[in-house]
């Protein structure tokens, strides 16, 4: 009689067995790595209309953020600039240099100028500049040191767990209320950035926001 | 045999995923990958968003011609316009009352809009001096400092010759708290030995 199951069946569950568990731990792995908004958001870097640079407009000339984005602290949505407002320095400097070309061709003839949005939050969050202005939040807690970068890109992932980690806990990343829109400032100290930190908390009483209808409403 | 085969699919596998996707926060010139995207986009209007709805193509409409705005900023008094109600003269004097938090107000704005291209100390030394921008008011000029309060504020309105305007990015009360630090920046380089506080002079710090 020959063997119903030859000798290479034998191996075969305990193959099965180490195989499907390396194949299902690879997978798993590969969920966990990728299928988040740490992938698939951030390091987004559009392809701009206009090669602008906060490298140089803010890193070099120092130029605070409110001069181009005026309404942020003011409104919910940070505004991206009117081309006129960059045409009050490049009327003189650069003035004719093909980079610039859409821009004065939008102030000019009105052609549209599309800059390419770079952060979006899915349309059911709602997001607030205004009152992260306010509070000591600094924009370089959520758009990472753009004042080095000369092409924006999204430098958090902005997702759920990105914004609850500091609204549970929001003294270690509040600032003095002066300083929020200075890119360059350091605490001290982690221990003074908390003692201060707590105090803000106190004196200007920050909710601990993690109810859903904070952000879903 | 077949283990060995399936080891090397599998790590050949790892490899090409890795090497296609890259790594977490890498850069890329795709929009992001919206992996569950349930109600995600939904068709309402965001702020400076496009539309192919209206013929400009622009999501935000115009307000209809003779809409006036909420605020009460349409009102002739010099506050608004810098004039003297009812005529074009230039209001002479600053209509907000002078506090240390207006000029402290005036200072933080100065520092954002204007000291770019006229320098910390309005002499016109800005930054962009050094970069071509060379045509820049030194603020200190006798016939500057001798200007109304009010054509100061149409200045920062309206703009002047190379000069372009800062209406639509700055309020109306803040101009005039710009105004009132100007006019401090201005009398601190015009100050005599006279006008120093009485009593005992203060060493200067630092
Ligand atoms: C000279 C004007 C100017 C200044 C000053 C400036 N920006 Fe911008 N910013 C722009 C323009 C123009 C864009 C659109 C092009 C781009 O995305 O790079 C932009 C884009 C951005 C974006 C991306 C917007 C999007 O599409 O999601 C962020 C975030 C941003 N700026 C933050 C800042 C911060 C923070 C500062 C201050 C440190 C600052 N900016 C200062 C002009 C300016
Ligand atoms: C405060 C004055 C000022 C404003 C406002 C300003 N720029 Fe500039 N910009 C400069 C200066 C100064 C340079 C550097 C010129 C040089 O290197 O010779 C520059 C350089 C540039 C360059 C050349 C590339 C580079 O990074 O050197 C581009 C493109 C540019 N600006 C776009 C813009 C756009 C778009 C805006 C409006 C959102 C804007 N600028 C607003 C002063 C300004
Ligand atoms: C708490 C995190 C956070 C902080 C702090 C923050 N931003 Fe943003 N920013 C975002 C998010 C999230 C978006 C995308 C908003 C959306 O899609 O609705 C965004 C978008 C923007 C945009 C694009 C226009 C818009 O509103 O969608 C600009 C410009 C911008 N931010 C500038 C700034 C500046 C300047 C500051 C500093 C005052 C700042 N941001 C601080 C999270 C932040
Ligand atoms: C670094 C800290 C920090 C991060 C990150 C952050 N927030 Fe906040 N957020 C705050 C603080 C502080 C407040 C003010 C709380 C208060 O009003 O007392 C706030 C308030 C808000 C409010 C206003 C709620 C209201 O009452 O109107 C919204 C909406 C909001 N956050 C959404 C978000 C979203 C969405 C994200 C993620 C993209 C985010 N925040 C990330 C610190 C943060
Ligand atoms: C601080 C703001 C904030 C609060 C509070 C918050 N969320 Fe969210 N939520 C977000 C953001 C931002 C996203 C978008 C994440 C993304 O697209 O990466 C999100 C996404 C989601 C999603 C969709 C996830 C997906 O990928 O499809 C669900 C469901 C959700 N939230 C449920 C909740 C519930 C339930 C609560 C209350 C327990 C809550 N959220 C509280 C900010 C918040
Ligand atoms: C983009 C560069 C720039 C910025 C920013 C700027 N100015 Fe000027 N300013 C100029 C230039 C250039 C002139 C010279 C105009 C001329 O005579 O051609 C000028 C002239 C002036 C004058 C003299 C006007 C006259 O009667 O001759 C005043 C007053 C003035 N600026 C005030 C301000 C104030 C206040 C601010 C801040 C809100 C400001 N400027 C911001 C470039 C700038």
């Amino acid at each position: 009689m020959s063997d119903l199951f030859p000798l290479w069946t034998h191996r075969l569950p305990r193959q099965l067995l180490v195989g499907g568990l390396l194949l299902a731990t690879s997978v798993t792995a590969g969920v966990w790595y990728y299928f988040t908004p740490k992938y698939t958001r951030a390091g987004y870097q559009p392809l701009q209309p206009v090669p602008f640079s906060h490298a140089t407009h803010v890193g070099q000339l120092g130029m605070d953020c409110r001069y181009c984005h005026d309404g942020v602290e003011r409104s919910a949505f940070a505004n991206l600039p009117a081309s006129a407002t960059c045409m009050n320095c490049h009327n003189q400097v650069l003035k004719d240099d093909p980079r610039l070309a859409p821009v004065r061709d939008n102030v000019l003839t009105g052609r549209p100028l599309a800059w390419v949005r770079v952060h979006r939050l899915p349309d059911y969050v709602y997001f607030n500049h205004a009152v992260h202005a306010r509070r000591g939040v600094s924009c370089d807690r959520c758009h990472g040191p753009i004042q080095n970068t000369d092409e924006t890109a999204v430098a958090e992932p902005l997702s759920m767990s990105f914004c609850l980690d500091c609204h549970r806990n929001p003294a270690p990343n509040l600032r003095p209320a002066a300083e929020v829109f200075n890119v360059n400032w350091r605490p001290t100290s982690a221990a003074q950035q908390l003692a201060d930190g707590q105090r803000f908390v106190r004196e200007w009483d920050v909710k601990r926001l993690d109810n859903c209808a904070a952000c879903h409403r | 045999m077949t283990m060995r085969v399936f080891l090397a699919i599998l790590v050949l596998l790892v490899v090409v995923v890795l090497s296609v996707a890259g790594f977490r926060g890498g850069f890329s010139r795709r929009p992001p990958i919206e992996l569950f995207n349930d109600m995600t986009r939904q068709p309402k209007i965001h702020p400076q968003s496009a539309s192919d709805f209206f013929a400009d193509g622009l999501a935000a409409r115009p307000p209809v011609p003779g809409t006036v705005a909420r605020d009460g900023a349409w009102a002739d008094t010099p506050l608004n316009t810098g004039r003297i109600t009812g005529t074009t003269n230039f209001a002479a004097l600053n209509p907000r009352p002078l506090t240390a938090e207006l000029i402290a107000r005036g200072r933080e704005r100065f520092t954002i809009f204007c000291q770019p291209c006229h320098g910390p100390l309005a002499d016109g030394r800005g930054i962009t001096a050094q970069y071509g921008l060379v045509i820049v008011a030194n603020l200190h000029d006798p016939r500057i400092v001798r200007l109304t309060d009010g054509e100061i504020f149409d200045t920062i309105t309206h703009g002047k010759n190379n000069m372009a305007a800062y209406g639509a990015s700055i309020t109306v009360t803040d101009r005039w708290a710009i105004i009132a630090y100007l006019r401090v920046l201005q009398l601190s380089q015009l100050g005599t030995a006279d006008d120093r506080p009485a009593g005992p002079s203060a060493a200067p710090t630092k």
